[in-house]
């Protein structure tokens, strides 16, 4: 006997939710209980009074899938919203990713170029090593760290997405 | 504004929320509370023997009286003990408040004695679950416990209060304005789909109202609305394990129960149908049976106030997110605002009655041995015009019972569907009995179930509860046999019962009367003892040991693929059907 496999689809979503103690445990735990997958998980506090916090999720699954994960964080019961921006028309996703290369010579000079090319920022700099900072849409980030595996990438840090729908309507 | 320390802060809010039952088992981290109950006689704490008759107890007093179920147990093994019960209400909806103590809060994380992360545990078998921080939380958060428990689809809350919240004093005053909480669900639904509704009903030429234990939740009135449209439709009803008693079953219109155990005309009805209108169930696996062979020729109108349970399994044509009981009272005024009479089916109830002349619920007589479907419909008879309250526990006498024993109104039936927790109905009847004082309480039993949870004969005793348990002793755990049967070429892997207790001595050890039935030729008597008999009662039915339960459509079969009878059974299967449950 095999499993099946079906076809996936990415999606972002923006999810409103009470700012408690425990918030995250109950997202992420019910994404792990139910068999759905989490690429990127980002949480910040967003609201004056601190009592609102936005969680920017990327998933993927097919789309019934997609459709029951968005009604299951509905029914939770400090969630106050659920956006899918992928659903909703045009949005901005960004990324921020820390990227350290290690190296003399040749390869130092080339991620220089190539971090200029991708408008990197260098924020560290030794005789041996550079630390760039790089903002953008996950896939350039993603082309960015690829590049820098040729030339000497020692360590990345990223943020996970976070994202916001055009114009302005509001999540 | 007086000061009042957390404990009382608790039982005080309680009673303002009309608390009158609470069931329990004391610890070290919830003294206080026990404490502040001794100086509030008007709650009444009634002492399980286990946390998990705690829960079971308040799932039986909730689905009996529409009112939430109350638990109190102690941090750690009090908590972790209760999890199945909380689990068990989560999955049938059951509106449920869940009191744990917990280790004082500069504790917590230490591993400290009996410390369970409790909170942490209980997150995804909760609707909702807090961690108290300050005896100055404790009202609001109780208030909004009960609302969030009761409103919406009813579930399981917890409450986990660390000790010194409960030692520790803050301002209080009685009968304070409600919490004020952001979850309203929907209950009204939405217009235009009841519009949509009503222009598929009129299209129909073969519908069926497919209805579920939503119909109870909503209340004794939803049970009326449903009645009120099935006669004004004129077309079939069917129901799941958890509506059994929304819609009479003496009514012409009665299909019997559907899914894996339900009757053959239900799910051919279910098959055959070019409208499905499902009224708070949730197309469970137990229903379906192959899902793309569910229904495949009908358009589907889902009525439900949980909207993750749409299109959860089966896609459906028009969702109708609200309370199943207004929905239908909407759709009513609609229909009738419209003049619509029901066009009478004719086609279509001669094909039903020809699927219900198979008789698919008959079973072999036998002299010797009581059949175990005979004792159910003798106990139906001996019991029915008192309107009794049955629960059960897990297994084929569950199924039997469902399948045997008729119900006129709702609220009557207790079981655990979702979950299928064994040694649920002892604790669940002990529950409704406590909610339903002069009722007729009968838990219909296996013998291996009614051992899960059987130190709660002890309970009944105590509070003297005449509860009756009814066992039908096959003397094997007769629904694993039946799928090894099924599945294994009857190779009966630790399915029998062994060792079994003798009953009667043991319910005589209790104080309870003990009554064991053998003959066929006894069985009236012995029940009529039983009813007759005040107080608490076990009957140790012997039953056929080797009778299976049918109709039966296996895991992963079609609703036109049903075994009506043991001829059917070819005693193994493929892979595929092996690994489903
Ligand atoms: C707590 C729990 N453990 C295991 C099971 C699996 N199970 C389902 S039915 C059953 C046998 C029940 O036997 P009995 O109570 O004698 O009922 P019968 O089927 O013989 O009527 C078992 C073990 C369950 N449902 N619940
Ligand atoms: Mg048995």
């Amino acid at each position: 006997m095999h499993i099946d496999e079906e076809t996936v689809e990415r999606h972002v979503l923006a999810v409103l939710v009470d700012n408690e103690a425990g918030i995250l445990a109950r997202i992420a735990g019910m994404f792990t209980a139910r068999g759905y997958n989490i690429d990127s998980l980002t949480v910040a506090d967003i609201s004056e009074d601190h009592a609102v916090s936005r969680i920017t999720i990327a998933t993927n699954g097919p789309p019934h899938v997609i459709e029951q994960i968005i009604a299951q964080l509905e029914r939770l019961v400090p969630v106050h919203s659920v956006r899918d921006l992928t659903e909703s028309g045009p949005h901005v996703q960004r990324e921020l990713a820390l990227v350290k290369v290690a190296g003399k010579g040749e390869h130092r000079i080339e991620a220089m170029r190539l971090a200029d090319i991708y408008r990197a920022r260098v924020v560290d700099a030794t005789t041996e090593s550079f630390v760039f900072e790089i903002t953008g849409a996950p896939e350039k980030i993603e082309t960015f760290v690829g590049l820098m595996r040729e030339v000497g990438l020692v360590e990345v840090g990223r943020t996970g997405v976070v994202a916001i729908g055009r114009g302005p309507e509001t999540a | 504004m007086a000061e009042k320390s957390g404990a009382d802060i608790l039982v005080e809010t309680l009673l303002d929320l009309g608390v009158d039952t609470v069931f329990g088992y004391p610890g070290g981290a919830v003294l206080p509370i026990y404490d502040a109950l001794y100086e509030h006689p008007k709650i009444k704490h009634i002492l399980v023997r286990h946390e998990q008759a705690a829960t079971h107890a308040a799932e039986g007093y909730a689905r009996s009286t529409g009112k939430p179920g109350v638990v109190l147990v102690t941090s750690g093994p009090g908590a972790t003990n209760a999890v199945t019960g909380i689990t068990d209400a989560l999955m049938d909806s059951i509106p449920m408040v869940v009191i744990t103590g917990q280790v004082a809060t500069n504790l917590i994380g230490t591993d400290a004695f009996q410390e369970a992360d409790t909170v942490g545990i209980t997150r995804h078998c909760t609707k909702h679950n807090y961690l108290v921080k300050k005896p100055s939380d404790l009202a609001q958060v109780v208030q909004e416990a009960f609302h969030i428990a009761t409103q919406g689809r009813p579930g399981p809350v917890v409450i986990d209060i660390p000790k010194n919240v409960q030692v520790a004093a803050a301002e209080f005053s009685s009968n304070a304005a409600r919490a004020n909480t952001r979850y309203q669900p929907q209950t009204e639904g939405d217009f235009k789909a009841i519009n949509a509704a009503a222009e598929m009903i009129m299209n129909a030429q073969a519908p069926v109202l497919y209805t579920g234990g939503g119909i109870i939740n909503s209340g004794p009135k939803a049970s009326e609305t449903l009645r009120e449209l099935a006669e004004l439709m004129g077309c079939p009803v069917t129901s799941t394990l958890m509506g059994l008693g929304s819609f009479p079953a003496t009514s012409d219109k009665w299909l019997g129960m559907l899914g894996m155990h339900g009757t053959f005309e239900a799910n051919m009805a279910m098959n055959k149908a070019d409208l499905v209108v499902c009224l708070g169930a949730r197309f469970d696996d137990r229903i379906t049976g192959r899902i793309d062979a569910f229904s495949p020729n009908s358009k589907k109108i889902h009525v439900d106030i949980d909207r993750s349970s749409i299109n959860k399994t089966i896609r459906v044509d028009l969702p109708i997110i609200g309370d199943v009981g207004r929905v239908m009272e909407q759709l009513l005024a609609v229909m009738k605002g419209r003049r619509f009479t029901t066009p009478g089916y004719d086609e279509w109830w001669s094909r039903i009655k020809g699927w219900r002349a198979t008789n698919c619920l008959e079973y072999p007589e036998d002299k010797e041995e009581i059949m175990p479907q005979e004792a159910i419909r003798r106990l139906w008879q001996a019991t029915h015009e008192r309107e009794p309250i049955i629960t059960t526990e897990v297994g084929q006498h569950q199924m039997w019972a469902a399948q045997h024993f008729d119900f006129e109104s709702p609220n009557k039936w207790l079981t655990s569907g979702g979950l299928g927790t064994m040694g649920y109905g002892l604790p669940a009847a002990i529950g409704a009995q406590l909610g339903n004082p002069d009722a007729l309480v009968i838990d219909i039993a296996g013998e291996a179930s009614i051992q899960m949870n059987i130190q709660e004969l002890g309970t009944a005793t105590q509070y003297r509860l005449p509860v009756k348990i009814f066992i039908l002793n096959n003397e094997y755990m007769g629904m694993v046999r039946q799928w090894q049967e099924l599945t294994y070429e009857s190779r009966y892997s630790n399915s029998y019962s062994d060792s079994l207790p003798d009953f009667v001595k043991l319910a005589e050890s209790y104080d309870w009367t003990g009554i064991r039935i053998e003959d066929p030729a006894d069985l009236d008597a012995g029940i009529q003892k039983m009813i007759e008999t005040d107080g608490p009662v076990l009957v140790d039915c012997r039953v056929a040991k080797l009778a299976n339960c049918f109709p039966m459509i296996p895991s992963g079969a079609a609703h036109t693929e049903m075994l009506l009878t043991e001829a059917d059974v070819r005693g193994t299967m493929d892979d595929q059907a092996k690994a489903l449950v």
